[in-house]
């Protein structure tokens, strides 16, 4: 067989996964919106193709036909282009997430950091599109997400840092691999209480009920996105999902032993999928029947306890890897 | 307040639109935000106008009239045999009740009689309604705190099976689900139908048992307390002096209810307690409401067993739109609605219809209190304010 250049290669593999990525993300929605339905007594979309299944790609193509409406008053530039610079880093995300041994764009040997960085990089495209809309309920959500991002991305980091500690590695396969026998989240105290801090923070960089006061759309209509409408407003919401799948996938990998599960390797992958859907079904949960906090009090969550106690975390699991047999 | 924040009063020519209009007071900056008329909290179409310093909201101005329908003239060309089905439209999530302040009036000034049957029929659609009203603004009033795409919505949803089921008793009663057209001159329209009492039992039960679902899903989680308690303080002070009525009153701790103060429609026959709270916030009048549902269906429960035998109306059945005459006079009639006391003045003039007439809405009194109690909260508490004020603009603008 004909060796490709390794340029190719990873034009290929990121081609594939960009794809794989939108597909699952669009279906996704349909996932929690079934899901959602059946916590309120109600049955979700039914009406196009078999038990709704058509329904995301009916929705992708209504987005399509939609008018695109660009406000007068607003910085034509900005506005047009924070969907996009949006939608790239939460996609970029998965670019160092491997899905087995060996299966991924990068595996770097900085996976983790690479995460936790280009993610909270997706603050840029949601001031853009705060800021570049000219409405006040856009701008007053751009400035609360300012606030939510840089008050939530330390306890997220700092949570992260557990698996990190413990499996001597940021790389993501390294860590997936220090959990063969007893997943992270199984690790005494420290495992389950990282766990928490982990999807809690989580939540809030997600944007996500009871933290998505960036939306909030009882206050401030829709907020950042009020102004977007057609393939702009999809783009924001397909950034938005693929960041809860990417977040899900991490949460699997870093606490739940990524694709380690019965039944020959090849089913790693699989596994892999089942975890990060259930993590994703949790937020869900979380997400359907919580009702939403206020701007102080989500600040007051953050720096009050969430950053205290995974502080705190960061030193008991660093003296336990020291002093661990 | 500063006038700067009344724009229905410009004191300058409109900006041009890249214009960012700066409010230099104090060495602050002050945003002026338009909340409604079309706004997804609005319970209706309400403008409130805020000025923000930051996320704080330092001053409120209410602009009503959005859905004003002439229901105070259109009584005048109405007789008093059509009126009472156009009297459930000004407040629509409680239409029983205006209904029945609307045909009190006119019977209090011609000194009509009412059989016992019609009067305990007639209060036992108000406290269906009132479940009913209740229902919607606990899922309207969660929907507001949690969002359209979040735990709200779950409680919304929830909360509309169970007004769902009262619909579907006025459907086998009256025949309509929101306007009923069940109060007349005299008594009321219908009469209860075969098994109805039954089903209306079965329909307490079950509420009764989903009202505990209910209080343990929100009163056990903190983000839902943390967002209610010691949220718009309505002093005792301030509740006295506004002038507002029902759940707002009970929840500063004033034991104030007209069914009990000034019984109606004998009222003084069923054992049912005012529930008051002395938290003045806004989870007091959630807990209010909440011990409503059950007084309420403890009346519904009594009326059900104790329902006499009798006529349902003292006078004969309508033939013509022109038959009911009340003689000259004028009376104020009020009764105790979901969200506090509706009343109707009424004046009389010998005609076939009344010569004006004047609705105090319970919704439109109760806003008042909003200037005293939003300033200095958050954006987000304006709308967990707003709905526990529970205001229907239907009676607002009438």
């Amino acid at each position: 067989m004909m060796a490709l250049p390794p340029i190719a290669v990873a034009a290929i593999a990121g081609f594939i996964l960009l794809n794989g990525i939108v597909g699952v993300v669009t279906y996704v929605t349909l996932l929690e919106r079934k899901f959602a339905a059946r916590m309120q007594s109600r049955i979700g979309p039914y009406r196009v193709g078999p038990h709704g299944l058509l329904q995301p790609i009916a929705d992708a193509v209504k987005l399509m036909l939609k008018e695109d409406l660009i406000p007068r008053a607003a910085d034509r530039t900005v506005f047009n282009l924070a969907p996009v610079v949006f939608l790239i880093p939460c996609l970029l995300i998965f670019a160092s997430m491997p899905f087995a041994p060996g299966l991924g764009v990068a595996d770097l040997n900085i996976g983790v950091l690479f995460f936790l960085a280009v993610s909270s990089m997706e603050i840029v495209g949601l001031f853009m599109a705060g800021w570049g809309s000219n409405n006040k309920y856009a701008l007053i959500s751009a400035m609360r997400a300012v606030n939510q991002i840089i008050s939530y991305d330390l306890p997220f980091l700092f949570a992260a840092m557990v698996p990190v500690l413990l499996a001597g590695s940021m790389k993501m396969s390294d860590i997936a691999a220090a959990q063969h026998g007893l997943w992270f989240v199984f690790y005494p105290v420290i495992g389950q209480l990282a766990f928490l801090a982990f999807v809690v923070a989580s939540v809030a960089a997600e944007n996500r009920v009871p933290f998505d006061i960036l939306e909030a759309e009882s206050e401030l209509v829709a907020g950042f996105r009020v102004e977007y409408s057609g393939m702009k407003f999809a783009l924001i919401q397909l950034g938005e999902y693929a960041h809860v799948l990417g977040t899900s996938f991490l949460t699997a990998l870093l606490f739940l032993g990524a694709w380690s599960g019965p039944g020959p390797a090849w089913l790693g992958p699989v596994w892999f999928l089942l975890k990060a859907m259930a993590i994703f079904l949790l937020l869900t949960w979380v997400r359907w029947s919580f009702v939403r906090i206020r701007v102080d009090q989500i600040l007051a969550i953050s720096w009050k306890m969430l950053l205290p106690l995974t502080l705190l975390l960061v030193v008991a699991t660093a003296v336990v890897v020291v002093w661990r047999p | 307040m500063p006038t700067d924040s009344l724009p229905h009063q410009p004191t300058e020519p409109a900006a041009p639109a890249r214009a960012v209009r700066e409010l230099d007071y104090a060495g602050t900056e002050r945003l002026t935000m338009n909340m409604g008329p079309q706004h997804p909290s609005a319970h209706g179409v309400f403008r409130a106008v805020l000025t923000l310093e930051g996320e704080t909201v330092v001053g409120v101005d209410a602009v009503l009239g959005y859905l004003h329908r002439c229901h105070e003239k259109l009584s005048e060309t109405l007789t008093y045999v059509q009126y009472p089905s156009i009297a459930s439209k000004t407040d629509y999530v409680a239409a029983m009740t205006s209904e029945l302040a609307y045909v009190m009036a006119a019977e209090r000034i011609g000194a009509i009689e009412i059989p016992k049957r019609a009067q305990y029929l007639r209060v036992l659609v108000a406290e269906l309604q009132r479940i009913a009203s209740h229902c919607l603004w606990l899922g309207t009033w969660c929907m507001d705190m949690g969002g359209a795409l979040g735990g709200g919505a779950t409680i919304f949803l929830y909360c509309i099976r169970e007004r769902e089921l009262i619909l579907d008793l006025f459907e086998s009663l009256v025949g309509a689900r929101l306007l009923y057209g069940f109060h007349q001159i005299g008594g009321v329209r219908y009469d209860v139908p075969e098994g109805w009492a039954a089903e209306c039992r079965r329909t307490m039960d079950i509420i009764e048992s989903r009202l505990a679902e209910y209080e343990a899903m929100l009163e056990n989680n903190d983000f839902f307390l943390m967002r209610t308690q010691g949220v718009g303080v309505i002093s005792r002070e301030v509740a006295e002096t506004v002038g507002i009525s029902g759940p707002l009153l009970r929840g500063s701790g004033i034991a104030y209810d007209l069914r009990r103060a000034y019984p109606y429609s004998s009222y003084e026959d069923f054992t049912f307690t005012v529930p008051t709270h002395d938290g003045c916030d806004c989870f007091a009048r959630y807990r209010v409401r909440m011990a409503e549902f059950r007084e309420s269906i403890k009346i519904v429960r009594q009326v059900v067993a104790g329902l006499p035998e009798g006529p349902i109306s003292s006078r004969p059945g309508v033939k013509s739109v022109v038959q009911v005459r009340i003689p000259k006079g004028e009376t104020y009639a009020r009764v105790e609605g979901p969200r506090g006391e509706v009343g109707c003045y009424l004046i009389a003039d010998g005609t076939p219809k009344p010569y004006r007439m004047k609705w105090r809405g319970a919704s439109f009194s109760n806003l008042a209190v909003l200037p005293h109690i939003i300033p200095g909260h958050k954006v987000a508490d304006v709308v967990a304010i707003m709905g526990s004020v529970d205001p229907v603009f239907g009676e607002v603008d009438r």
